[in-house]
């Protein structure tokens, strides 16, 4: 269920257009950090009842966009960009280095449930090739050293490493 | 080195707090903002901008005074939309500009909504540009805080909200019409054109939809002047363009530069040259969806629509790619048919289609299992979606196959005979 701060922050949201309708992504990226990173079919719902809207209507909407993910992730989420600037200065031996070392393919979930491993397009920071985004957070001109060291600094919980 | 560019649209790049408010405005900052509402009509903004001769950066190079001339007389509300869903492979200058000058973005857009008699204004920015979003967030509410933005603004009684809509994952959401879905609250489909956003846009009223570069140049226009803009570039390409550059050279990242500079004062003055002086094999001069050249021929191009057109390319969104001689051609556009056939959002059947074929057959050739009728059937697909489609998206992932099979066929055969990579010999 979605806390009663959550509906109210949607419903605020959604004031500030001239059409309510128009505050369905940011009303499910509310509904996607109530439920642990991810939207659940009953988030779905949820929204859409919120929102006076068909649950098909939403559910629809959110499958077109692949920053809303419709099966659960990890605490954190690493998203490999293997775009082509990032994949002429070595992205894909990255991407294959960070499967390894974490143990699971690309779309899966470590076993302790830190770590989910993405593939994604282009994230718009080909000058500093190659990047990851790990959360909310960057990180750019990657080699494996940095790699481990980013992914030390998280798993020893001693938060972000640039 | 850096001695070599022009200053002006970065020149608050690199100083200490650029993002601040008190820096911008030290900086000279809000001063064209004042003189557009104290000195000028509306209409008055939309004439300088026309004659500076501005066009749209965001990617189709499109008048912008011309654009904002098309919203028709007396039809209330109007929108205005900055299009900062930067998703183009290749392109990160938006991302500078909003993380470093949000201030320079909310003041080019406080003035294009003025021109344009707006009141309610969006930027729609990419998902994953997080930074991006804290930093103008922040600046509306400072900007606001100063009396720049809401109501009655310094005074003069004009009125305009600006607020943030963040997509989700979504290139095709570039497209204006598709933006203008998914700001509706729907999936982003492309609508159909005409009519086009400025006659009916967004919530169907009068919608101008501008690019980030593009609204950042017009404070600079509006306070200086057309003829001063006009100073750099060329006729038909006037002004300062933002170059990406990524890929193979020993310094990849944003630089200003007047329109008409030699590709090669890009790449080798200002990027230091090929990355450890290994050869170049290809450079895709304006982001990943624009014609790849032999790099022999882009380098001796000049940086301004007219000249990379005649090239037989498109500058695009000036997002160079830079591309050397031990890289794979196939597996670099198997790289970005992929990317296409993920971003075609399925609305029309050339592209839904033709992209999924497209990267099935190139899978086949990267993997050694291509058959040599398949590069005729790549270009038979290429011409089937080539203005077939119903949005840019479809010639946009045209660009890539069909340039590479022109220019480096010899790879596509190497590849289909020998079951194996050129390059890697």
């Amino acid at each position: 269920m979605l806390s009663e701060k959550a509906r109210q922050e949607i419903r605020t949201l959604c004031q500030q257009y001239p059409s309510h309708q128009s505050g369905l992504l940011a009303a499910l990226y509310v509904a996607q950090q109530e439920y642990g990173g991810w939207l659940p079919p009953e988030a779905l719902d949820e929204v859409a009842t919120l929102m006076g809207l068909p649950a098909t209507y939403v559910a629809s909407a959110a499958s077109f966009y692949t920053m809303f993910h419709r099966k659960p992730v990890g605490h954190h989420r690493i998203e490999v960009c293997t775009n082509i600037s990032c994949s002429l200065l070595g992205a894909d031996h990255l991407l294959a280095y960070l499967s390894r070392k974490l143990g699971i393919q690309v779309g899966e979930t470590t076993p302790d449930g830190q770590f989910t491993l993405l593939e994604v397009e282009c994230l718009g920071s080909c000058g500093t090739a190659p990047v990851i985004k790990i959360d909310d957070q960057y990180y750019e001109n990657l080699t494996e050293e940095k790699v481990d060291h980013i992914l030390d600094r998280i798993t020893t919980g001693k938060g972000r490493a640039s | 080195m850096t001695g070599m560019q022009t200053k002006v649209l970065l020149r608050n790049i690199g100083v200490p707090n650029s993002h601040e408010i008190e820096t911008y405005l030290s900086r000279g900052g809000y001063q064209a903002l004042q003189k557009a509402l104290r000195e000028h009509q509306p209409a008055e903004v939309v004439r300088i901008v026309a004659d500076s001769g501005l066009r749209g950066r965001g990617g189709a190079g499109f008048p912008t005074g011309r654009k904002w001339m098309f919203l028709p007389k007396g039809v209330y509300p109007r929108y205005l939309i900055c299009n900062a869903d930067e998703g183009e492979p290749g392109t990160f200058k938006d991302r500078v500009l909003m993380e470093h000058d949000p201030h320079g973005v909310i003041e080019g857009i406080a003035i294009a909504s003025y021109a344009c008699e707006v009141h309610q204004a969006f930027i729609y920015l990419r998902g994953e540009y997080e930074l991006s979003y804290h930093r103008l967030r922040d600046a509306i509410v400072q900007a606001s805080e100063r009396g720049f933005l809401g109501k009655n603004i310094l005074g003069t009684g004009y009125d305009l909200d600006v607020h943030i809509v963040r997509g989700a994952g979504s290139y095709v959401c570039g497209e204006e019409t598709a933006l203008l879905s998914s700001l509706e609250g729907k999936r982003g489909h492309p609508k159909l054109k005409p009519p086009f956003p400025a006659t009916e846009g967004l919530y169907r009223k009068p919608t101008i939809v501008n690019n980030v570069e593009t609204l950042f140049n017009v404070p600079f226009i509006v306070e200086h002047g057309a003829e001063w803009y006009r100073q750099w570039g060329t006729e038909r390409s006037p002004g300062l363009k933002l170059f990406c550059v990524s890929g193979h050279v020993e310094r990849p990242g944003t630089y200003e530069l007047p329109m008409g500079t030699p590709m090669r004062t890009l790449i080798d003055d200002l990027c230091g040259g090929p990355r450890d002086g290994i050869p170049l094999k290809a450079i895709i001069p304006g982001g990943s969806s624009t014609p790849m050249m032999p790099a022999e021929v882009a380098l001796q191009t000049n940086l301004d629509y007219e000249s990379i057109f005649e090239a037989g390319s498109l500058l695009g969104a000036g997002a160079v790619i830079v591309i050397n001689e031990k890289t794979c051609i196939v597996r670099t556009t198997h790289r970005l048919a992929g990317f296409y056939r993920h971003e075609s959002c399925g609305k029309c059947i050339p592209c839904r289609e033709g992209t999924d074929w497209m990267y099935k057959i190139l899978h086949r050739i990267e993997h050694g299992q291509g058959r040599t009728e398949d590069l005729d059937l790549l270009l038979d697909i290429c011409d089937n979606i080539a203005e077939k489609s119903f949005c840019p998206l479809g010639d946009a992932a045209v660009g890539p196959v069909r340039s590479s099979l022109t220019h480096f066929r010899e790879e596509y055969e190497f590849h289909v005979s020998e079951k194996r990579c050129l390059v890697d010999g």
